[in-house]
Order: C-alpha cells, then structure tokens, then sequence
C-alpha cells in the first residue's frame, strides 16, 4: 500500500525527468557505438609520424658497392625530395617499384632510396633487376638510421621540404592511388611554396 | 596422451623465455636491470601490442640494442625512453602518457564512475526510510512473530 502511493507520488512528482533518466542508457549506447564504428575503419597499422614537421635527422651514408652516391642530410636540397625506405627482402618494396621506376622516368620529383638492413649484393642484384629509380642511395647497413627516422615497416617514404623538413610519411607501398590523391597535390603545393617564398 | 599434452604445453611455456638471452648484456649489472626494465614499457612497432622485451622482431632487437647502448652512455630511465619517443611518437610507450591528448582515455573511467556513484547516492537517499531503517514492529506483530518462533521449535 505504501510503495503504491509512493510510485504514484514519484510519477506525478516529474515525468519529464523520469522519461529523460529512460532515455540515458540509449543516449549512453548511441555514443559508445559511434565510437566504436569510428574505430573500424582506422587502421591500427597506421601510426602517426613523430617526426612529421621536424627536421631529418643527421646522417651521412655511404653508397652501395658500385654505385657513386651515397646520402646523406646535407644532400636533401631541392624543394621536394622523396627519401624511400627499401630493401631486397622488402616485398612490398617490390610492389610499389614500378610506380617509382615510373615516376622517375616521367621525373615527377627527385626520389632517394635508404636501404634499409640489406645485404649491399642483394640491393645492387634487386636494382640491376627491377631497374634503379633512386637518385641517391644511402646504405643503412645496421638500420640505425631508420630507427632515427622512426622505420618500423618498410617500405615508407618521406616527403622533405629544401628545408630539409619532413612534411609527410607514407606508411607501406605508394599505390596509384595515394599518388594521385595525396602525393602530386602535395609535391605541386610544395613547389608553389617554394617558389612563392623565393624573392 | 597425457604427456604428450605436457610436453606441448612444456615447449610453448618455455619460448618466450630463452628470447632474450641469446643478446649480449650490459657489463653493468644494475645498468642492465635498468635497461631490462625499460624494455618491458617499449612497444615492440611491428608486433603491435608486445613489449620489446618479449619480442624476437628484428626490430625489437634492435630497439633492445639501441636501449642498452643508451643505458650505458649514462641515459636515466626518462632521457632513454624519451629518446625512443622521439623517434616513434608516444605509440612506443606501452603506457601512454598523461597530457591533453589522453586525458580522456585516462579520466574516462572517471567520468562514468562519478556520476554514477552521484546517482547512486541520490536513488539510495530518496528511498523510503521505512525500507532502509525498517519500522519498528508493534506489539501485536511482536507477539505473532514470538508465537511464530516457539511454536516451530
């Protein structure tokens, strides 16, 4: 008898604020669910460069046996300049060679290679084979230079500003599509701002 | 059958453990339990959510290579794994950082906990006082309950 004049004194009391402490848990539900449905299409693999909008870190490599040039910090001094991290044992280096070998031909931009815990034989045979789109290369014998530009999956490719700043980081093949999509407008707005700062 | 179970579960136990010991420690010993320590709070990249000092990735080797030469050059504990940081970003600390960017993370339990104990507190306070204290019995329910009691013994 009691409990039932109590609800009702309850109900009378506020439904409003009864009807808002219902709709809680769904509110509660739809906010967790958008969360976890963001989460799906992030890919884990991707981690956010330290080094974006930081200068390359000091280095100095020698060249690949049979090769002239090596690689080194003081030799990123055009506008924009690719720096790819390969190696022979690399398969997916393999797969976004062509793409590279292509951009060199067309001379899209300056590409250096960073070959990264190969055997020195290994890379000269891989580029001998495939073709050598690379206009400097840098042995990295020990990967102490990768770790200091923060590698940890190779293929990767830094894009580097005159400046000798890293302005992007490609985790994993460049495909056709990242050329298109983000690669060229970026090289483009980078060369535009080159030649703007330029007196 | 039994054994052979054993031998398996045996075999597996024992992997991660000799991992680590084919490397070359630090002449140091109190250096090298320094390091040690730190391996387990390093991220090994590539294995994802695996501690460097678990891990056989030839990158966690290395990492582990680089934290002992660190150590040895008179890094402390801070300066060493602030190194990796930044190198790799805060993704290489197993247990990320408290700043801006992770008070959420951090907080967030908190942001459920608190007010769900304030609503807890609110819902237990407006209960009626007859059903938390218990109104004291009258006389007669008095009597009902010690006739009730004796009569069962």
């Amino acid at each position: 008898m009691t409990e039932a004049t109590e609800t009702a004194a309850g109900a009378r009391k506020a439904p409003a604020t009864r009807w808002l402490v219902g709709l809680l848990p769904v509110v509660v539900f739809a906010t967790i669910g958008w969360f976890l449905y963001q989460g799906l299409s992030l890919d884990p693999k991707t981690i956010p460069s330290a080094l974006i909008n930081k200068p390359v870190p000091e280095f100095d490599l020698p060249p690949l046996p049979g090769h002239e040039r090596g690689l080194s910090r003081a030799d990123l001094t055009e506008p924009v300049q690719l720096v790819n991290v390969f190696a022979s044992w690399c398969v997916a280096c393999r797969v976004e060679h062509p793409l590279l070998m292509e951009m060199q031909r067309k001379g899209v931009v300056p590409i250096h290679g960073l070959n990264y815990k190969d055997g020195p034989s290994d890379a000269v045979a891989w580029l001998n084979q495939y073709g050598d789109p690379y206009d400097r290369i840098g042995v990295d014998l020990n990967g102490r230079v990768g770790i200091d530009f923060g590698v940890y999956g190779v293929p990767e490719t830094f894009i580097v500003d005159g400046k000798g700043v890293i302005v992007e980081k490609i985790i994993g093949p460049i495909t056709p599509m990242i050329l298109q999509e983000k690669l060229l407008p970026l090289i483009a707005k980078m060369r535009a701002d080159a030649g703007a700062a330029r007196p | 059958m039994r054994g052979l179970f054993l031998a398996i579960a045996l075999t597996f136990a024992a992997l991660p453990a000799f991992a680590i010991f084919t490397e070359k420690p630090l002449a140091d010993p109190e250096q090298e339990a320094r390091a040690r320590e730190l391996m387990h709070e390093l991220r090994c990249l590539v294995c994802q959510n695996q501690a460097i000092s678990e891990s056989n990735a030839p990158l966690a080797r290395d990492l582990r290579e680089v934290l002992r030469e660190r150590i040895a050059a008179g890094d402390s504990d801070a300066e060493a794994l602030d190194y990796m940081v930044q190198r790799f970003g805060d993704w290489v600390l197993l247990q990320p950082p408290f700043k801006p960017e992770t008070w959420l993370l951090w907080l967030g339990p908190l942001l459920i906990l608190v007010p769900g104990a304030i609503i807890a507190a609110i819902y237990l306070r407006r209960r009626p006082t007859s059903a938390r204290a218990g109104t004291p019995l009258t006389e007669a329910e008095r009597a009902e309950v010690a006739r009730a009691l004796t009569g069962q013994e």
